[in-house]
């Protein structure tokens, strides 16, 4: 149905197309129940008794004044209530009576005018003609001619080295425009790079989260769980982008509890081990510790972590095992770290286990 | 042009209306009229009141819901731009010395600080946040409400596939509103569901960590995001949301409203109020008492209570971390993969457990956004639609909806696991478990369940139209016959019940060719599985033949 | 260890109230300085000796013990075994758990434990508070384990150090206004609305069931009081914001919001499109 206007074709003026229905079944019109009209209008209680209208008038009128006595009202509670400091009883009624104030207002214009629309407004249902979306025929074709025109004037379609080159520039100009939030992001950092290493350091002492107090093997009792900054993590600048890679939990296990891999049998301190709190999931710290099952859930999305199977996945979205952070004690007893994280931290990326 | 639909049997009315024209006109009048003429003669105001003026709006409790949405946005608007006399968003550190005792000398963001003396030192402060916040989440839902009526009463078929098109685009707009807005004040919550987001966003393949740095500015979480989230949440956000809504009001004018089949509605006409003054007076009440129930709620009901949350930090975190309810879906599409569904192509890792509920998801709003266009595809129906199908006399699309809706629900289901394990004594995992299934059966059994539901009842309507209601008196003939006298429905009573559209499946038929095509084929099978199971409205001789019957 | 006798010794020599005389051996302030000597003596020597909340408790009678040997054996030993060395698979060992574990256990009525759940469910409590202390003194007496906390040892004024502390080892499993929160297979982190500050640091040292142990190596005693501050201070200042919707999150926030608000929205539609009287 579509008249694709080639320049300088007259345009077709004909009836206008009725849409096609499709799989619709349309009834001949001799089949089809016929629209009964306008059911009569039934008259309301304003409409036959004046009293009955006066009493209603009065109605809108008093919810019109409750609105006024709510704003009055708020603007008092605003005075009335102030807050005083430390005391967070006086910011609730302070809430509480401004607000209802400030409700009570509204609620009366609002309710008086749909009673008044109800109740007292004219109430006979209006018809209004419905024209057909598409314009008429008249008016297509003069569209139609003014896009002609257009085109005839300008020489658009048939200069088509103006036409290709103008797409070519509209198509190219906004380009700067987006890459100059390039540096939205860091300049020189490579993100891979940056994603691959913690704080902790051969050396490194664990310390509480969050005072920064250093830990001793003793202290750390079967059922214990710490929950772990590296030495010197508040004084960073950067203290938080360090800790969402460098939070570590603390646990004591008996010995015999832990089923160790070959290679890691050095990483406990004598059943203290230590792993990332940074879920392998999406990153949120897997931080609920069951100290009888020796299980690890996140709250995030329930990936749970065996430590007794270094920290292997047991249930939940999540795929890796939590990073294991290789710990001893220094001569003092307290506990350190042996060297970073064998593996990035966190969440899986593209790249990550492409060094 | 306006008609009275008044008919000729109806009482006159007795009360009389307005006899103020026959009056002098007062003071007011003539300020009014000075006014009206001042600016007509600069602007030719009067010929938009003239058009505009006395528009009919179709009276339908459930066409009130768009209209709930515009004003829970208004409020959010006017409350919105007195917090941003106040907010910072600025995550530079500082140390709160303010009212609120147990935060007493804690580092945190000025964001967050800001947020804390909006709602501990400012009075009204915390009314205007919760009325802030309570408005939003009323938002979402209503328009979420809305679409739902559109889709169920078929309110997205020609003319208005554009403008369903339009109110998908303003669902998505508001989602990031939302979620960009509870992520400002830098609490503990919001927080972690950023930190959920960069690890979403890390595990896209290729460049998943190049986007993750650009948008937090390097390292999660910088000192960049809640900026740059103020940045969109106040200016380009509201700014499209505002465009968009111009445009599906723009449309809504310009196609009109559509209207309930019912005695004297037809395709050609809208009945129902006119904007002044009826109208004006319903709709603007109901601005007032929309604005009105978030007020009361504002007034009495914690909402977003950060002075719990603390500031946020990589290390603690809260049990019960959901986002707000309308991100819900999301959050619980990442809870309901099973393990392990991770692996490595060469030294690459592709993250299926973040990837596989980001696709489904997309895949399921692109399909939302898509289904006018796939249902006018299947009835091949070009006509113009301007009346509401009633759900039951559109079976197959309205279990589609039951269908899509059971599958939100179970999503948004698994996003409140621990908490209904908590509330029902269940364990975390038998939840996840009950979810994953009702996920992925729950929709087949609701398809089922609602088209035959629907069916039922367009049976029943088919029923009552031809026989009537059943009236309780028997009778018993002379024959000694015994029946039950059914009450004949009125005709406007039966008009409702008969007037729909029905559709028949498309005969597959070669094309000029002579061939089948595979997409022709698939059509008809689609056009089977929609329309094979129908029942044909009431036709005239039907009713006729009834009514020879005698009333029973 | 009073020694009230030294305060009342240096009461008998009052100074004098005559005019000043500048001549005599004693200053006049001599009086003044040995009753402050004496009052910073005894309150000095108090402190020392009741100011650890790890300090041991009063010494319990061989009587208390004994009743709680009784009580025990009739109540708790069926499980817990004679002496309480524990029944394997069934109950542990109550040997070096301390005086402060059973008063919680007992205390909150999570002992005696009734079926075989995932976890011991808190139950009306069924010991008189003298029964509970004969039971803790007799479970102390077995070997040392934690005390219970005197009741100046919970007393903090660090409110915001003790809700940083909180959220840091606390709220991940009850949530961080204490509201309580699911572990895994059917396990729960319960609500701390309501519970006693003694109870709330008896759990914080003893760790019961899956909860984990923190040693007052890990959260010192001051830190635990503050801790127990926080808490209180939750449960003596409701939510400034209105009704709380018992602390759950956006998830109540959102239910909310479909049943009442669009509820009350959807009521006042129908009422405003309803034909009217």
């Amino acid at each position: 149905m579509a008249d694709h206007g080639t320049p300088g074709t007259a345009v077709e003026r004909h009836e206008e197309p009725s849409a096609s229905a499709g799989t619709a079944v349309v009834l001949p019109e001799s089949e089809q129940i016929e629209n009964p009209g306008f059911s009569p209008y039934r008259p309301r209680v304003s409409d036959l008794d004046p009293v009955k209208a006066k009493a209603n008038e009065r109605r809108v009128a008093w919810l019109f004044v409750l609105s006024m006595i709510g704003s009055v009202g708020a603007i008092a509670a605003y005075v009335v209530f102030p807050i005083t400091p430390g005391d967070p009883n006086s910011v609730r009624l302070n809430t509480l009576f401004l607000g209802l104030g400030i409700a009570l207002a509204l609620l009366g214009i609002g309710v008086g005018a749909v009673h008044w629309s109800k109740a007292l407004m004219e109430g006979h249902d209006l018809s209004e003609e419905r024209h057909t979306t598409r314009g008429s025929e008249t008016t297509r074709a003069r569209a139609v001619e003014v896009f002609h025109l257009g085109n005839k004037e300008s020489g658009f379609t048939r200069r088509k080295l103006i036409r290709n080159t103008l797409i070519g520039a509209l198509a190219l100009w906004p380009l700067p425009g987006i890459i100059v939030f390039r540096d939205l992001g860091p300049a020189n950092q490579d993100a891979n790079d940056v994603l691959r290493h913690t704080m902790w350091r051969k050396g490194t002492r664990l310390t509480k989260d969050p005072n920064g107090v250093p830990i001793k093997a003793s202290d750390v009792t079967l059922g214990s769980v710490f929950h772990v900054i590296p030495e010197g993590l508040e004084d960073r600048e950067d203290a938080l982008e360090q800790k969402a890679k460098a939070a570590v939990l603390l646990m004591r296990l008996k010995p015999e509890d832990l089923h160790v891999s070959p290679g890691r049998e050095d990483w406990n301190y004598h059943g203290i081990v230590a792993y990332s709190k940074i879920c392998t999931h999406v990153g949120c710290p897997v931080a609920l510790y069951e100290q009888q099952t020796h299980h690890l859930l996140c709250p995030c999305h329930q990936s749970q972590f065996d430590i007794t199977h270094e920290a292997e996945v047991i249930f939940g979205p999540a795929k890796r095992p939590l990073p294991q952070l290789p710990i001893t004690v220094d001569s003092e007893g307290y506990l350190v770290a042996q060297s970073d994280f064998h593996e990035p931290v966190g969440p899986s990326f593209w790249e990550r286990e492409h060094v | 042009m306006s008609v009275d639909t008044t008919a000729p049997a109806a009482a006159p009315s007795t009360v009389e209306t307005g006899s103020d024209d026959q009056l002098p006109p007062g003071r007011g009048m003539r300020l009014t009229n000075w006014a009206a003429n001042y600016i007509d003669e600069r602007t030719s105001i009067s010929g938009l009141v003239k058009e505009v003026g006395r528009k009919i709006f179709p009276d339908h409790w459930s066409y009130m819901l768009g209209e709930v949405a515009l004003y829970s946005f208004v409020v959010i608007l006017l409350s919105g731009t007195f917090l941003t006399f106040f907010f910072q968003a600025s995550m530079a550190e500082t140390v709160y010395h303010g009212s609120y005792v147990p935060l007493e000398g804690i580092k945190m963001s000025a964001a967050m600080s800001s947020t804390l003396h909006i709602s501990f030192d400012v009075r009204g402060g915390l009314l205007l946040r919760q009325i802030h916040h309570w408005a939003a989440l009323l938002f979402v839902a209503s328009v979420t409400l809305h679409m739902l009526r559109i889709f169920f009463t078929g309110a997205f078929r020609k003319p208005r596939e554009i403008n369903w098109v339009v109110g998908f685009t303003l669902f998505v707009l508001a989602l990031a509103e939302g979620f960009t807005g509870y992520s400002l004040p830098d609490d503990l919550l919001s927080g972690n569901g950023l930190r959920i987001i960069a690890g979403i966003v890390e595990g896209i393949p290729v460049v998943g960590t190049w986007i993750t740095f650009l948008l937090f500015g390097g390292e999660f979480p910088g000192t960049a995001i809640v900026g740059r989230l103020y940045t969109l949440h106040i200016l380009l956000l509201p700014a499209a949301v505002v465009a968009a809504i111009g445009i599906h009001l723009l449309l809504l004018i310009i196609n009109k409203h559509t209207q309930f089949a019912g005695p004297g509605r037809t395709e050609k006409n809208v009945v129902g109020v006119p904007i002044m003054p009826v109208f004006a007076a319903k709709a603007g009440g109901f601005f007032f008492i929309v604005f009105g129930i978030i007020a009361v709620i504002a007034s009495t009901v914690t909402i977003n209570p950060i002075w719990n949350y603390g500031p946020y930090d990589p290390s603690p975190i809260s049990a019960g971390t959901q986002p707000d309810w309308y991100i819900g879906f999301a959050d619980g599409a990442l809870r309901l993969v099973p393990p392990g569904w991770e692996f490595l192509i060469g030294p690459y890792t592709v993250s299926l457990n973040i990837l596989i509920p980001v696709i489904v998801l997309v895949l399921f709003l692109v399909a939302v956004a898509l289904y006018p266009f796939f249902e006018a595809w299947v009835t091949g129906d070009r006509r113009e639609h301007h009346m509401s199908d009633r759900p039951r006399n559109a079976p197959t699309r309205t279990a589609i909806g039951a269908a899509g809706i059971v599958f939100y629900c179970a999503l948004f289901g698994a996003a409140s696991s621990d908490l209904i394990a908590t509330h029902f004594g269940m364990s975390i995992e038998a939840v996840i478990h009950i979810c994953q299934a009702v996920l992925i059966l729950g929709p087949f059994v609701a398809f089922f369940i609602t088209k035959r539901v629907c069916i039922g009842l367009q049976k029943k309507d088919r029923e009552i139209a031809l026989h009537g209601f059943e009236s309780g008196r028997i009778v018993r003939l002379p024959g000694g016959e015994y029946i039950e006298v059914h009450r004949q429905l009125s005709d406007y009573d039966r008009w409702r019940l008969v007037s729909y559209d029905d559709y028949q499946p498309l005969m597959l038929r070669p094309n000029a060719r002579g061939k089948i095509t595979n997409r022709a084929r698939l059509r008809a099978n689609l056009s089977r599985w929609f329309f094979e199971d129908r029942i044909a409205p009431v036709t005239r001789g039907e009713l006729e033949a009834s009514q020879h019957h005698g009333g029973h | 260890m009073a020694r009230r006798s030294d305060s009342s010794r240096t009461m008998a020599n009052p100074v004098p109230t005559s005019p000043r005389r500048k001549t005599g051996r004693r200053s006049p302030m001599a009086s003044v300085a040995l009753l402050l000597i004496g009052l910073v003596a005894t309150g000095g020597a108090y402190a020392a000796f009741t100011s650890s909340a790890t300090a041991q408790t009063p010494a319990s009678s061989q009587a208390q013990v004994s009743e709680g040997k009784k009580l025990f054996e009739a109540n708790c030993a069926s499980c817990h075994g004679i002496g309480a060395v524990g029944t394997a698979g069934v109950a542990p060992s109550l040997v070096g758990v301390g005086a402060a574990a059973v008063d919680f256990q007992v205390g909150t009525g999570r002992m005696p434990a009734a079926a075989n759940g995932p976890q011991a469910e808190q139950k009306p409590v069924q010991f008189t508070d003298t029964q509970i202390a004969a039971m803790s003194a007799y479970v102390a007496s077995l070997a040392p384990g934690p005390s219970i906390p005197t009741a100046d040892s919970l007393k903090s004024d660090r409110v915001s150090t003790g809700a940083e502390l909180f959220r840091v080892n606390c709220a991940m499993c009850h949530n961080v206004a204490g509201a309580g929160g699911a572990l895994t297979e059917g396990k729960y982190a319960p609500s701390l609305k309501g519970v006693s500050a003694k109870h709330i640091y008896e759990a914080m040292v003893t760790g019961p069931q899956n909860m984990p142990v923190f040693n007052n190596l890990n959260i010192t005693p001051k830190d635990k009081a503050a801790i127990v501050s926080y808490l209180q201070y939750l449960d003596n200042h409701p939510s400034p914001g209105g009704l709380d919707l018992g602390n759950l999150g956006p998830v109540s926030e959102g239910l909310f919001v479909w049943i009442f608000a669009l509820g009350a929205v959807i009521v006042v539609t129908i009422w405003l499109t309803a034909k009217p009287n």
